[in-house]
């Protein structure tokens, strides 16, 4: 995979120094205001960029930046206008639930019902044509093609049983011992079954700035150890809002006729999620408080960053389909000046 | 049955039960259901469309529907 196309000054530079030999801090400024760092593309892709170099890195980029002190300078302010944006979006949330609930299973809960259903699964189940479908495959390939893997930080960072239940729900994610049920590989599988390119990264360049945030979450609490309990919180809202909706997008995929490789995707969802709800909400998040009591807003956090962050990158992709538009960028093929 | 593991079952409050190391799960029919899988989520509620597995109906069916579902795993 290539760096992705730059969508603003910030990214034109910051990608500029990840192709230098010896990258220098960017000055972020202005930054966009809290309100708006999730929905800024050139904010969001230019972190995006920058987690990447932890994950599969990019052909054109020295596998050393990885730890380039220029490079995390820049991430860094990067970050905390993200994370202040994460809080400003789900703290009233969390005030909530922890108002009102004693345990954090049921304080998960409160936060994940803190949303309305942005109504994609069922629209995906219903109405979507198969063009739209396949968008929204598009969408979801920048993270299930590397499903599991931000969660995967947290195991070293773990102790007792949510160590095990985090180990015993990630075997499952990694294919149970079998290469060809890793689900990164099922949804590769899905992809292609779809008539789309099932290569990792291939997407990036036409999924909008919400679709990045929401899995620029996922590397920020995963990457960073005080935030182990937003992370595995993320992963407990995730695998809580996920058996009913897959159930939906294989009904979706059904009605379209979609080559069965799209189903058997949201199938081994339907039924792999089920467990690993209770597995995430039950002993992971609720003995990790237990454990750490400190880190009980933050699991909070994660959950709610989870549920927030796919709402609102659900809504504009509905609105476009329902206005008979495309929900991806257009594929540009100018430079952004 | 093996002796090298056990079978272990788990309730869940308020959704399914957990079960580690079984091979098969024996639904109310009698039909057995063979899995791969280390663990499975058996569904309790019986308003699972992909029983005897859990697919989450549990969440949106009201509370307290009487479990109307016997199963019974096996280590073969």
């Amino acid at each position: 995979m290539q760096l992705p196309r730059p969508r603003g000054p910030l990214s034109e530079r910051v990608f500029a120094e990840m192709l230098s030999p010896d990258p220098k801090p960017v000055a972020v400024e202005p930054l966009p205001a809290t309100g708006d760092v999730l929905a800024d593309e050139d904010l969001q892709v230019t972190l995006w960029a920058l987690y990447e170099l932890s994950f599969r890195g990019f052909e054109d980029v020295d596998p050393d930046h990885e730890w380039s002190p220029g490079l995390i300078t820049t991430r860094r302010v990067l970050e905390e206008a993200f994370e202040a944006a994460l809080r400003s979006l789900t703290d009233d949330a969390v005030d909530r639930a922890l108002e009102e609930h004693r345990r954090t299973t049921e304080q998960v809960l409160a936060v994940i019902d803190d949303v309305d259903d942005p109504r994609l699964a069922r629209y995906l189940q219903r109405e979507a044509t198969e063009e739209q479908y396949r968008e929204f495959l598009v969408h979801r390939s920048i993270y299930h093609l590397k499903e599991s893997d931000p969660q995967a930080w947290a195991i070293p960072r773990l102790e007792g049983g949510p160590k095990v239940a985090l180990a015993e729900l990630q075997y499952d994610e990694f294919g149970g011992g079998r290469a060809d049920r890793l689900h990164s590989t099922l949804f590769a599988k899905a992809l292609e079954g779809a008539g789309l390119e099932p290569a990792y990264g291939a997407y990036v360049d036409v999924v909008p700035a919400l679709t990045l945030a929401t899995n620029n979450a996922m590397s920020f609490f995963g990457l960073h150890r005080r935030l182990r309990g937003a992370i595995m919180g993320h992963l407990a809202a995730f695998e809580s809002t996920s058996s009913l909706p897959c159930r939906r997008y294989s009904g979706g995929a059904a009605r379209l006729g979609f080559d069965g490789r799209v189903n058997d995707y949201f199938d081994e969802h339907v039924e792999a999620d089920a467990v690993h709800e209770q597995l995430a909400v039950r002993t992971i998040c609720q003995q990790l408080v237990d454990q750490e009591p400190a880190l009980q807003r933050d699991v909070l956090l994660g959950a709610s960053a989870c549920v927030r962050l796919d709402a609102l990158a659900a809504a504009p992709m509905l609105e476009a389909w329902q206005q008979g538009r495309s929900s991806l960028l257009d594929t540009p093929q100018e430079e952004v000046a | 049955m093996s002796t090298s593991r056990a079978c272990q079952v788990e309730i869940c409050p308020d959704g399914p039960a957990l079960v580690r190391g079984a091979d098969e799960v024996v639904d109310s029919n009698g039909r057995a259901h063979r899995t791969t899988r280390p663990v499975v989520a058996v569904c309790l509620c019986g308003r699972s469309q992909r029983a005897p597995w859990c697919d989450g109906t549990h969440k949106v069916v009201t509370a307290a529907a009487p479990s109307s579902s016997t199963v019974e795993a096996r280590v073969g």
